[in-house]
C-alpha cells in the first residue's frame, strides 16, 4: 500500500497547484530571496576565491600576509568580545535593577536605555568626538587635557558599549521579567543569603539569556561600521572599515570581498549558534498562580548602588544626546558658542536632497518589507511546501550578514546587465526591503504561533479561499506585529549606513551617508544638525504609526509594541 | 443530505521517526442519514477528530471516498465543501464583533448587506444571542461564545454540521445545558451532524446513533440504548459506563436464541440476539453494576455469587460497592434505594444476583 502513495514532496506540489495564487506567491518569494540575498553573497565568495576566474587562495594569502589586515581581524574580534562582555554586563545591571528593585525613575531609565536603539548607531561616536576629541568640551575645556587619544581602542569601545548595551538590556529585561520573583523568594525562604540567591538562582536562570545577548552583541559589534569609521582611526584598523576602504579607496574588489568573507564567517556562525542553540536553552518557569513580586531579593544598600550605576549610564547617554543637540545650534563647536541656525540652513540648502531621498526610500521600502515579512511568516508557520526551510533560513540570513558584506555583494551582483542596478533607486530599495524583512518575519511568526490555527480553518470552512482568509482573518490578526515590525524597519532604514554607503550615488543619497561625510570633512555642526533632524523624523514616524494603530485598532494598541 | 464514508484510512508519518507510520484511521465505513446526528465517541487518539477533519476537508484521506449525497467530495477543498465545523476552541474571529463573526460566511457568498443583517439577527434570536450584535468576542461568556460559533456555522445552511468536542471548554453545569441546546437547534434545523466527543454522557444525550472508535477502527455503531445494553465487544462495554464481565460456559441452547449459561455453580438463561453460540463455548456475560441486586446474609444457593463487601461508597441516591468473590475478579454493584435497602459495610457478607434480561453475552472472540 505504501508504494502507491505519492512522495510527500509530490503531494505538497499537487496541493500547491490546487491553489495557483499561493503557488505563485511562494515561487516569487523564493526567486526574490535567491536573487537578492543568496546571489549577492555568492558573488562575494566567488570574487574572493576566483579573482582571475580560477579558484585560488591567493587573495586570502595576500590578506593574511598583511600585518595591518591581520591586526584588523584581531581588533574586530577583540572589540566584539569586549563589547559583548561589557555591554551585556551593563545591560544586565540595567535589566536587573529595573526588573527587581523599586528604585525611582524606572520609566525614565527605561526610556533612556532604549533611545540609542532608535538613533543612528554612529551618534555615539560623533558625540564622543565632540566631548572628548581634540576640541572636545570635556577634554579640552573642562579638564584641559591634550591628546586624550579618543581615536582608537578606548574611544571605540566606549562608543560600542553605549550603542549596543540597549540591545542587551531589552533581551535581558524580557528574560528577567519572565523569571518569577517567587523563585527568589522561595530561595530566601529556604535560608539562602541574598548573594547566594542571586548566584545560585537568578543568575543560572538568566544565563541562557545572558549568553544569547552576548552573542548578539558580538555579531552586531563585529558588523558595525559607523562607529569604527569615525573613531577607529588608522592606528586601530577594523575589518568592516578596511573592507570598505579596499573597495572605495583602492578599487580592489577581490580583496574587499575576501575581507567581507572573513567578517561573514564568524558573524554567521555565531548567529546560528545563538538562534538554534542558545535561544532554545530557555528555562520555562512553572507557575501555579500569577505571581506578585515582593522585591525582597535585593538589599537596600545593593539597590542604591545599582541605582547609582544606572543613573551614571543614563546621564552619560543624556550627555551624548545633549552634545549633539547643542552642537547643532552653536556656531563652531568648542570655540564659538554663540547660537545659530546656520547648520540647519546648510542642511536644508545643501543636504535637502538627502533628506528627501532618505524619506522616499524608507517610506517605500518599509511597508513593502513589512508586508513581505507578514506573508513569509504566514507561509512558514501555516503552510507546507517544498523549500520551506530554505525560505525561512535565507530570509532570516540578512539578520546575520554584516551590512558591509551585503553592500559589497550588491555592487558585485548588480553592476552588469541584465541586472544593472548600481546607482539607481531600485538597488537601495531592494537592499532595504531584504535587509529588514526578517524583523517583520520574527514578529509575525511570534504572533501567528499564538493564533489558534482553527480560527483560519473556520474561515476556510465557511467558504473563504486562501486569499480572502489571509486578507480578512490572518492579516487583521497580525496588524500589531505588522506595525511594530514597521516601526522597527523604518528606524533601521533611516539609520542604516554599512550597506548603503556602497550603494548611494549622486542621484540617490542618504542622510546617514551625509552625516558621515560631514564628520569626515570636520563639519561637526552640520553633522549634528543632520542627526537632530534624523532623530526627529524617526520620533515623528513612531508617533504617527502608533496613533494610526491606536485610532484604527484601539484594542490592539500597545500590547505588542516595543517602542 | 446523507453522508457516506467508504473505506476511509489515514496514515500519518511519525514526526519523530521518518520511516514509521501511524495509522490514525483505518477502513472506516459509515453511512449517516439525512437529518441524523451521529457522535464519534472514543478515547483520545482513537481517530475520531481525524475522521471529522477528513469530512471537513482539512485532512486528505490516504485512501477511501467521502460521499455527500450522490457527489464524491474527496477533491473538494474545505472552502468548497458544504460542511460547517464548530471548533473545539470556537475559533471566533477576535477582530470582528459578534454580528460580523456570524455574518462572515454570508458576506463571503456575496449576499446583500441588508439581507445578511436580517438573517444574522434572525439566527441570533433563535440562539438567545439578541442584543449582542456589536459585542466584541472577548466580552462573551463561554456559553455565549459557543452559541456564536454555532450560529456562525448554521447561518450558511450547511448540508453537514461538524462538532469537534464543542463543549470541552465549558464548566460542567453549562455543558449539561448546552448539550440540550445543541440537540434542540440541530433538530429544529434538521441538519445532518457529526459530533465528536470523549464524554459518553454527552454522546448519549445528543445522538441518534453513536460510533464508538478505538485505535482508528470503528468498534460499534448503534443507538445509545444498543451501545449500552448490547455492546459489541469488551472495549465498548468497558468504555461506556462501568461493567462486570462474568466468565461462563454455554451449557445448551433454548428456543428464541436463549442460552443456558453456567456462571460459577449456577445457571442463567440469557438471550442473545446479536451472536450465536454452541454448547461448550466460553462466553463473557456482561452485566452493569446497577443491574445487580445485593442483599446481606448467609449464602443463598439461588443467588449467583456470595461475597464480602470490600468497599462501600455512599453517594446519597446510590451506594457503590466493591465486592470480593472467592476465585473471581471483584464485582462492582450499585444500589439505588439505600434508605430502604440499607447500606452495607465493608466486611458484610452479601448475596449477588441479576435479572437475565439485563445481561448480554459476548463470545471470547469479541474480546
Amino acid at each position: 500500500m505504501s508504494t502507491k502513495r505519492p512522495h510527500p514532496i509530490h503531494r505538497q506540489i499537487k496541493q500547491l497547484l490546487k491553489d495557483p495564487l499561493l503557488f505563485i506567491v511562494i515561487l516569487v518569494i523564493l526567486i526574490s530571496l535567491i536573487l537578492f540575498i543568496i546571489y549577492p553573497l555568492t558573488k562575494v565568495i566567488i570574487t574572493s576565491f576566483l579573482p582571475d576566474g580560477k579558484f585560488s587562495f591567493s587573495v586570502f594569502k595576500e590578506v593574511f600576509s598583511s600585518w595591518y589586515l591581520r591586526r584588523a581581524f584581531f581588533n574586530s574580534i577583540m572589540m566584539g568580545t569586549l563589547t559583548a562582555l561589557l555591554g551585556a554586563g551593563v545591560g544586565f545591571i540595567f535589566a536587573f535593577t529595573l526588573a527587581r528593585t523599586d528604585i525611582p525613575f524606572k520609566k525614565f531609565l527605561h526610556i533612556i536605555a532604549i533611545i540609542p536603539i532608535i538613533s543612528p548607531p554612529f551618534i555615539g561616536a560623533l558625540s564622543i568626538i565632540m566631548l572628548f576629541g581634540n576640541n572636545g568640551v570635556i577634554s579640552d575645556h573642562l579638564l584641559h587635557l591634550q591628546n586624550i587619544k579618543i581615536y582608537g581602542f578606548r574611544g571605540l569601545l566606549f562608543a560600542q558599549i553605549v550603542t549596543f548595551f540597549p540591545v542587551a538590556y531589552i533581551t535581558l529585561r524580557g528574560v528577567l521579567d519572565s523569571i518569577s520573583p517567587t523563585l527568589e523568594d522561595a530561595a530566601l525562604d529556604l535560608g539562602g543569603t541574598r548573594l547566594k540567591v542571586f548566584r545560585r538562582v537568578t543568575l543560572p536562570l538568566a544565563f541562557p539569556g545572558i549568553a544569547s545577548a552576548m552573542l548578539v552583541l558580538f555579531v552586531e559589534t563585529l558588523a558595525d561600521f559607523g562607529n569604527p569609521l569615525i573613531l577607529a582611526g588608522s592606528q586601530f584598523p577594523i575589518l568592516s572599515v578596511q573592507a570598505y576602504l579596499q573597495i572605495t579607496g583602492m578599487y580592489d574588489l577581490p580583496k574587499g570581498s575576501a575581507l567581507a568573507l572573513i567578517l561573514l564567517v564568524p558573524s554567521i556562525s555565531i548567529f546560528f549558534l545563538q538562534k538554534y542553540w542558545v535561544s532554545r536553552k530557555k528555562y520555562v518557569t512553572i507557575t501555579g498562580k500569577p505571581t506578585s513580586s515582593t522585591l525582597k531579593s535585593v538589599s537596600s544598600t545593593a539597590k542604591w548602588i545599582l541605582f547609582a550605576v544606572c543613573l551614571f549610564f543614563a546621564l552619560t547617554i543624556i550627555l551624548i544626546y545633549a552634545a549633539i543637540l547643542w552642537g547643532a545650534f552653536v556656531k563652531v563647536w568648542g570655540s564659538n558658542n554663540s547660537l545659530t541656525l546656520d547648520h540647519f540652513k546648510y542642511v536644508f540648502s545643501v543636504g535637502f536632497g538627502a533628506v528627501k531621498d532618505t524619506l522616499v526610500i524608507a517610506g517605500i521600502s518599509t511597508p513593502i518589507a513589512g508586508i513581505l515579512g507578514m506573508v513569509i511568516a504566514f507561509l512558514v508557520v501555516r503552510k507546507e511546501f517544498p523549500l520551506k526551510h530554505f525560505m525561512e533560513v535565507s530570509s532570516m540570513l540578512s539578520f546575520a550578514v554584516p551590512g558591509t558584506v551585503i553592500g559589497i555583494g550588491y555592487i558585485l551582483a548588480f553592476n552588469s546587465h541584465p541586472l544593472l542596478l548600481t546607482g539607481t533607486l531600485l538597488i537601495l530599495l531592494l537592499n532595504f526591503i531584504f535587509r529588514y524583512v526578517p524583523v517583520g518575519i520574527q514578529s509575525g511568526v511570534a504572533i501567528l504561533r499564538q493564533v489558534d490555527p482553527s480560527i483560519e480553518e473556520a474561515a476556510i470552512d465557511m467558504g473563504a479561499d486562501s486569499r480572502s482568509t489571509f486578507r480578512k482573518v490572518t492579516l487583521p490578526l497580525m496588524v500589531p506585529a505588522f506595525f511594530s515590525g514597521l516601526i522597527y524597519s523604518f528606524v533601521r532604514a533611516m539609520t542604516a549606513i554599512s550597506a548603503v554607503i556602497f550603494l548611494v550615488s549622486s542621484n540617490w543619497n542618504l542622510m546617514t551617508v551625509q552625516i558621515m561625510s560631514q564628520v569626515e570633512s570636520g563639519r561637526l555642526g552640520a553633522a549634528a544638525a543632520f542627526s537632530v533632524i534624523l532623530v526627529l523624523i524617526i520620533l515623528a514616524a513612531i508617533v504617527i504609526i502608533r496613533s494610526i494603530l491606536t485610532l484604527r485598532y484601539g484594542r490592539f494598541g500597545g500590547t505588542t509594541l516595543k517602542f | 443530505m446523507s453522508l457516506k464514508l467508504v473505506n476511509i484510512s489515514k496514515i500519518f508519518k511519525d514526526p519523530d521517526h521518518a520511516n514509521k507510520e501511524v495509522k490514525a484511521v483505518e477502513n472506516v465505513n459509515l453511512e449517516i442519514n439525512e437529518g441524523e446526528m451521529v457522535s464519534f465517541l472514543g478515547p483520545s487518539g482513537c481517530g475520531k477528530t481525524t475522521t471529522l477533519r477528513i469530512v471537513s476537508g482539512f485532512e486528505t484521506p490516504t485512501t477511501g471516498e467521502i460521499w455527500l449525497g450522490d457527489q464524491m467530495i474527496n477533491d473538494l477543498p474545505p472552502n468548497k465543501r458544504d460542511t460547517a465545523m464548530v471548533f473545539q476552541s470556537y475559533a471566533i474571529f477576535p477582530h470582528l464583533s459578534v454580528g460580523q463573526n456570524i455574518a462572515f460566511g454570508l458576506e463571503l457568498k456575496g449576499v446583500k448587506p441588508d439581507i445578511v443583517k436580517k438573517e444574522v439577527k434572525a439566527i441570533m434570536a433563535t440562539m438567545n444571542l439578541t442584543d449582542l450584535y456589536n459585542r466584541s468576542p472577548d466580552q462573551l461568556s463561554g456559553g455565549q461564545q459557543q452559541r456564536v460559533a454555532l450560529a456562525r456555522s448554521i447561518i450558511n445552511k450547511p448540508s453537514v454540521l461538524l462538532f469537534d468536542e464543542p463543549l470541552s471548554n465549558l464548566d460542567a453545569k453549562l455543558r449539561d445545558l448546552m448539550r440540550f441546546e445543541i440537540r434542540r437547534i440541530q433538530q429544529s434545523f434538521g441538519i445532518t451532524s457529526i459530533y465528536v466527543t470523549h464524554d459518553q454522557a454527552e454522546a448519549m444525550t445528543v445522538s441518534d446513533r453513536i460510533v464508538v472508535m478505538n485505535e482508528g477502527h470503528i468498534m460499534q455503531v448503534g443507538t445509545p440504548f444498543e451501545i449500552y445494553s448490547q455492546p459489541a465487544n469488551r472495549f465498548v462495554a468497558d468504555f461506556i459506563g462501568r461493567v462486570n464481565f462474568l466468565d461462563g460456559t454455554v451449557e445448551g441452547k433454548k428456543p428464541n436464541s436463549a442460552y443456558k449459561i453456567r456462571i460459577g455453580d449456577n445457571f442463567k438463561l440469557i438471550n442473545s440476539s446479536t451472536s450465536a453460540f454452541s454448547t461448550g463455548d466460553k462466553v463473557l456475560t456482561v452485566i452493569r453494576p446497577e443491574s445487580l441486586t445485593v442483599s446481606v446474609g448467609e449464602k443463598d444457593s439461588t443467588a449467583i455469587f456470595h461475597g464480602v463487601v470490600e468497599k462501600a461508597v455512599y453517594l446519597g441516591p446510590t451506594v457503590e460497592y466493591d465486592i470480593k468473590i472467592e476465585g473471581r475478579d471483584n464485582i462492582s454493584a450499585v444500589t439505588h434505594n439505600p434508605v430502604v435497602e440499607g447500606v452495607f459495610k465493608p466486611g458484610d457478607w452479601v448475596n449477588i444476583d441479576f435479572n437475565p434480561a439485563a445481561a448480554h453475552l459476548l463470545g471470547k472472540q469479541d474480546n
